[in-house]
């Protein structure tokens, strides 16, 4: 053949290992991502924002009240005594209101913690601001101590006027393998 | 150039490194057929021990090992693999193509195939036993808690999925490059078309199953946390996305089945398919919607209103492309001249219980009932609806269908009708009561079960038993046929058959098509 054609195989081929491998990419680069995005923007499953809220509200709802319930859960395992100080408490939306969690660790070494919360219902989470979170960090305590770790919340004025009741759980998670940078017993 | 009219290479050799279409074809279809009767094996313990409640024959660990190398072994090494033959055989004979674009690749992906299955099967040795977690291996119960043998696991998902895409990739170069002049695509017979869209399917998503288990080995090895909370994860982020690979999955198993049918009911009905663009039409159209309903498979993990609502409409939509497919089987036989050979008796036996396997998933795509559904035996025999009476008898009918063609010989209508029978029966005993077992409430993958269900699990069993024992007569006949069937040079086989396939000699030369086909 005197004249070079280029092989329509070699095309598709070249095409779909493109797609093949984009496809790949997609899954680390786009749908891990947006679920996380979007988790935290409609508070699916009950995430709220892990940075601290910073914005203003504009002044306090003191016509309507809201409970908020604390609960607090060890993941399998985890060894620390964790808990609220309080279970619940009545706030204002709009209002800044401040409340602790008591942690202390039972054996004799140092460990780190990590708190990771849920709001229930899921639709309020997006309404639920944390100005300061224990949660916001991993939790060092050295063997036998113990710490009392700080909340500060705002619950948003345009939360709806159907929610009365929010719950706030905290599941604490060993992380002191992960932080070591071992790898988990296995 | 040599000369092209040579034989097959004598000995191992031949197919070690075939690039004969038909030679991988058939090494396809014979290793399909044996991850069949080892996930059949899988099934029998898993009946066996169900047969009395309490705990009978195995431990736990065991049951719960079965049950995921089961779903494993047959959807990623009986179907997937038999359908890949079948494409292999008939694709090219059908398009007239002289054979697949890429010949060698074809070889390879074939042959990294049995080593993967190999891996996957000695990890039941391993210390620690198999993978425990399900076929759907939903972390953390495939991470964090997962036996060491996992990461065997995850690289032998890593090898099966390259073998899938490259065969995928080879069917699509082959069916857009390959087509003999005058075959347009709506000139193509459906088996091709069916297949073109699966492929296309498979280059999609198999890298998402790929990029699926690499989170899970980073997360185990890496210490990342893709799925893991305490590092920031979710757990539910690895339900999407293996859904995400794995609701077009069903698809892909079921699409080149519709193909098989849409083939064998005009040749028996003895008119042309009914509705041959609407076909065509409805494919693409259940391939698109695959891609938008995959969390129909989670409804119970605490979605929004609103994504449950979305999901729920989308999965009842399927419905429409699907119903027209079965309109128009239905409506091929209408008043046709039938006749009823084995290969149309399982594809009536597929379209009744697929057709049944439909209306079932139309019950759970509903979202508030699916919460009473949800992984309970009325999923099991749900999609053992349209995974064994859908999938693998069209794949029987597909090999009766063209057995003589490819071998030559006749099969034993007797003994063809005979395991159809025994497999109607015996599927239908082991699947229609565990429809109530499951709307009573009985949870999938427990090694045991409440004594209200001992009945129906007993039937179940007896007829799990009777439908594997049908299956041994299937391998029978199939050897019988290829050893001492009665010979036939008839070129086509079927009087009513339509298609380059039964222009060529029978038995099938080595090479076909050298030479373009004329097509009208």
């Amino acid at each position: 053949m005197l004249k070079v054609s280029r092989n329509p195989v070699v095309d598709t081929v070249a095409k779909l290992v493109v797609t093949a491998v984009a496809m790949f990419a997609f899954v680390f680069v786009v749908m891990v991502p947006l679920y996380n995005v979007l988790c935290d923007a409609l508070g699916i499953n009950g995430k709220t924002s892990g940075e601290a809220y910073t914005s203003v509200q504009a002044g306090v709802d003191e016509t309507r009240m809201v409970t908020i319930q604390f609960v607090a859960t060890n993941n399998e395992g985890m060894p620390w005594e964790f808990g609220p100080s309080v279970n619940s408490m009545k706030v204002h939306p709009g209002a800044s209101n401040d409340t602790v969690f008591h942690a202390s660790n039972p054996l004799p070494d140092a460990m780190v913690a990590q708190a990771i919360p849920s709001i229930s219902p899921s639709r309020a989470a997006a309404y639920f601001h944390k100005t300061e979170c224990f949660c916001f960090n991993q939790q060092p305590l050295d063997g036998e101590s113990s710490a009392e770790m700080p909340l500060q919340f705002i619950v948003d004025r345009d939360l709806p006027q159907d929610i009365h009741t929010i719950t706030l759980s905290y599941t604490i998670f060993d992380v002191t393998d992960m932080v070591r940078g071992a790898v988990a017993a296995r | 150039m040599g000369d092209h009219h040579h034989g097959p290479a004598k000995g191992l050799s031949r197919w070690l490194f075939t690039t004969n279409h038909k030679d991988i074809g058939t090494m396809y279809l014979w290793f399909s057929f044996a991850m069949f009767i080892l996930g059949g094996a899988f099934a029998m313990i898993i009946r066996a021990e169900l047969f009395q409640p309490g705990m009978q024959l195995v431990e736990p660990a065991f049951f719960n090992q079965m049950t995921t190398l089961h779903g494993l072994v047959m959807v990623f090494g009986a179907i997937m693999p038999s359908f890949v033959g079948l494409a292999n055989w008939m694709i090219p004979m059908m398009i007239g193509a002289p054979d697949m674009a890429l010949p060698r690749m074809n070889n390879w992906s074939f042959w990294i195939l049995p080593p993967a299955f190999l891996i996957l099967a000695s990890t039941l040795f391993m210390e620690g036993g198999a993978p425990a977690f399900g076929w759907t291996f939903y972390a953390p119960l495939s991470t964090t808690y997962a036996p060491p043998s996992v990461t065997f696991f995850i690289f032998s998902i890593h090898v099966l999925g390259m073998s899938s895409i490259m065969g995928a990739i080879n069917i699509i170069a082959t069916v857009m490059n390959m087509r003999a002049p005058g075959m347009t695509y709506m000139k193509m017979p459906l088996f091709v078309w069916t297949w073109l869209i699966t492929a296309f399917l498979l280059v999609a998503v198999m890298p998402v199953l790929a990029g699926a288990v690499t989170m899970m080995l980073m997360d185990i090895h890496f210490g990342t946390s893709f799925f893991s909370a305490a590092g920031g994860g979710d757990p539910v982020l690895f339900q999407h996305v293996f859904w995400f690979f794995g609701h077009p999955e069903v698809y892909i198993i079921i699409l080149p089945a519709f193909g098989v049918v849409s083939q064998i009911i005009p040749t028996f009905a003895r008119k042309p398919l009914f509705g041959y663009d609407s076909m065509v039409y409805a494919t693409a159209s259940i391939a698109f919607l695959s891609f938008i309903v995959w969390a129909h498979h989670m409804y119970t993990v605490g979605m929004p209103v609103a994504g449950e609502l979305f999901f729920m409409y989308a999965t009842m939509l399927i419905a429409v492309p699907t119903g027209v497919k079965v309109f128009n089987w239905v409506t091929t036989m209408w008043r046709g001249a039938m006749t009823f050979e084995t290969p149309m008796l399982f594809c009536m036996g597929f379209l009744v219980l697929f057709t049944i396997g439909g209306f079932t998933g139309l019950m759970l795509s509903i979202a508030p009932a699916d919460f009473q559904y949800h992984d309970s035996y009325f999923v099991v025999a749900h999609f053992h609806y349209v995974m064994v009476a859908g999938a693998v008898f069209s794949m029987s009918a597909a090999v009766y269908y063209w057995l003589p063609k490819w071998c030559g010989k006749m099969y034993s209508e007797t003994m063809g009708k005979t395991h159809f029978w025994i497999s109607f029966i015996g599927f239908n005993i082991t699947f229609f009561p565990q429809h109530f077992v499951g709307l009573a409430g009985m949870p999938r993958r427990i090694p045991d079960y409440a004594l209200q269900f001992a009945d129906f699990n007993m039937m179940s069993s007896i007829g799990a038993f009777i439908y594997g024992a049908s299956q041994i007569l299937f391998l029978y006949n199939v050897i019988a046929t290829i050893v001492s069937g009665k010979p036939t040079d008839k070129e086509k086989v079927w009087e009513g058959a339509e298609g380059l396939e039964w222009t060529v000699a029978t038995p099938a030369p080595y090479h076909t098509f050298e030479r373009p086909p004329a097509v009208r």
